[in-house]
């Protein structure tokens, strides 16, 4: 493996239920390298989604430090945040999130409106990402006309367009039947093999982990792991 | 502008909710251009400054009649023309929905008085010849299918003739026309010798004086000096224009201003009740939508942003059409009004430039706190309530 992508140094979270604490994250050390392809599982409620959420800037740690590309996730204010992952992350959720007022290549083309592309350029590029995801035929169409693996692949070609280097994908197949999720998963394996993305995929099932290089096991809080590769 | 495909397409994900809404939005400008319109032309009293006609009336009330022997002094009054009289007639053709202006007036000194309507010479002379004899406009023709040589009855409401009767018949002999493209010419002029004689009022009083000034007049010390002339007499007059003129006439309705203050106000409370919760839902139902967003790196300003700019087209779009169709009605009611307010029933452009602010405004009052809780919305959370 290349260099350190992302670095999660004693990272902590704690939510405030009421008077309850809930300590989700205990003091966890996690080091993905440059185009892993790791994927994330344990039972609900471990802390597996708040883990993508943290490497995402979606959420800050109670204590600890998130680095990712250089970047200290923890120190950044929301603005920033959100500047960051316009242009260095791509997320992928379970029920695909697509928005269902737009066609599947305005649906792409969303995160490029953060950027200083024409009109034309935006186009140009939501077309090659469908194309990568291999949907360039279904460009014009609305997700409610797509099936779910359309869908999923649209949500993945949005994640790719703006050329992320990690890609955070939460029950990319929870959705999907087997061989449509055979399909997603070997299109993340491609991403990462043939396009160099590092993914951190979180799973319940055990067939769609087979698919990265890496399993970690979360529980309570806590980080096991076991190598595929 | 790159996020506008986005706005407009969130604009109409509920069509026909958004369709209400920009139908009440729609009603409410089209209220606003109208009704300001002629709150305007009936109450704005019409600048002296520039007047080209001014109108005398009784200084206590619009009703009550002033001496003819005025006519004479008023024609003295340095710095006017040409002055003539009316007197408001108050009748209807055939039915009681048919009512239309009627003046007893003196055939040439009224055309001269008024040289924008225009009547054929022939026309003017058998009217001169024949005192039951009458002209009407070209709108009041078309509208009653009238034409010269006809007999109209016309049945008074105000005055009865000496043989009893209250309907009065006259000879159309000429038809008229106008040259001001935005005057009115759906009324009927009779002869006010015949008027005179035939009432049972008698012949000493006319309705108003309309004059014309000449040329370099100043119009506020014309007013002032007609005024000051009948000051402490049993009739004072009160000179002003034909604008302010209308404006006391339809003054005798009600306080039109206040009247139209109250129902804007009233539709414009409900108008931002409609629309507050057409974006209350559009917003509750894509939160998680709206978190994608945000995740994708969209910023809290500009999801405020986008939130806020749909609120603000939706009233656009309605108030845009409202305004358009204010004013294809106001000129539809002062073509049919025109003799009521000369000016016209004109949707200004102060009133274009107040309801394109008040759109901004509504859109924003409506918009600002569904757009608020958009702007505000965590991420993290409102993603795991999917």
């Amino acid at each position: 493996m290349s260099e350190a992508l992302a670095n999660l140094t004693g990272v902590s979270r704690v939510y405030q239920k009421g008077k309850d604490r809930v300590e989700v994250l205990h003091e966890l050390d996690l080091t993905i390298p440059n185009g892993d392809f790791l994927a994330i599982m344990g039972p609900s409620g471990s802390g597996k989604t708040t883990l993508l959420n943290l490497l995402g800037g979606l959420d800050k740690p109670s204590g600890g430090a998130v680095t990712v590309g250089g970047a200290e996730l923890s120190s950044m204010s929301n603005s920033q945040l959100s500047t960051w992952r316009s242009t260095h992350v791509g997320f992928v959720f379970q029920f695909y999130n697509l928005l269902p007022v737009l066609t599947a290549l305005r649906n792409v083309e969303l995160p490029l409106l953060l950027t200083n592309f024409s009109a034309k350029e935006r186009a140009n590029r939501a077309r090659i990402a469908l194309d990568i995801v291999g949907l360039a035929e279904r460009a014009k169409h609305l997700p409610s006309e797509l099936s779910g693996g359309e869908e999923q692949r649209v949500a993945i070609a949005r994640a790719i367009v703006s050329d992320p280097t990690l890609l955070l994908c939460d029950e990319p197949t929870g959705d999907l039947d087997r061989e449509t999720a055979e399909e997603i998963l070997k299109l993340l394996q491609i991403l990462n093999r043939e396009h160099g993305k590092t993914i951190v995929m979180v799973t319940h099932d055990p067939q769609a982990a087979e698919y990265a290089t890496r399993i970690l096991h979360v529980d309570k809080g806590k980080l096991e792991s076991r190598s595929v590769a | 502008m790159k996020y506008f495909g986005l706005i407009w397409r969130n604009v109409w994900r509920k069509k026909i909710r958004t369709s209400l809404t920009i139908l009440s939005v729609l009603v409410a400008f089209l209220l606003f251009a109208l009704l300001n319109a002629v709150g305007q032309a009936m109450s704005s009293g019409g600048a002296m400054t520039g007047a080209a006609r001014l109108v005398v009336i009784d200084k206590v009330s619009l009703i009550n009649f002033l001496p003819i022997s005025y006519q004479n002094k008023i024609a003295q009054v340095p710095g006017v023309a040409v002055v003539s009289h009316q007197s408001w007639f108050g009748g209807f053709y055939q039915d009681p929905k048919n009512q239309f202006p009627q003046f007893p007036v003196v055939p040439e000194e009224y055309l001269d008085l008024y040289p924008e309507f225009v009547l054929p010479d022939e026309q003017l002379q058998a009217w001169k010849k024949n005192r039951t004899g009458a002209i009407i406009g070209r709108d009041l023709a078309e509208l009653h299918g009238l034409k010269v040589g006809d007999r109209i009855p016309i049945q008074s409401t105000i005055f009865t003739k000496k043989d009893g009767g209250r309907t009065w018949e006259f000879d159309i002999e000429g038809i008229f026309d106008t040259t001001d493209p935005k005057g009115g010419t759906a009324l009927l002029l009779f002869r006010h010798d015949y008027f005179a004689e035939t009432n049972t009022f008698g012949d000493g009083f006319v309705g108003w004086y309309t004059l014309r000034l000449a040329e370099g007049a100043d119009p506020v010390e014309v007013a002032n000096a007609i005024d000051e002339q009948f000051a402490n007499s049993p009739n004072e007059t009160e000179t002003s224009t034909e604008a302010a003129f209308a404006a006391s006439f339809a003054k005798q309705f009600g306080n039109i201003a206040l009247i139209v203050t109250m129902i804007l106000g009233a539709v414009f409370f409900t108008l931002l009740l409609v629309a507050g919760n057409t974006m209350s839902q559009s917003v509750r139902e894509r939160i998680a939508e709206l978190a994608v967003l945000k995740t994708l790196g969209f910023k809290d300003g500009t999801v405020l942003g986008i939130v806020l700019t749909e609120s603000i087209l939706i009233m656009a779009i309605g108030g845009l059409f409202g305004l358009g169709f204010g004013w294809l009605a106001a000129e539809a009611i002062g073509s049919a009004m025109a003799m009521f307010v000369p000016g016209g029933i004109v949707v200004s452009t102060d009133i274009v430039l107040l309801a394109i602010a008040m759109m901004i405004g509504a859109g924003v009052i409506a918009g600002i706190f569904p757009a608020l809780k958009a702007m505000r919305l965590s991420i993290v959370d409102a993603l795991a309530r999917g």
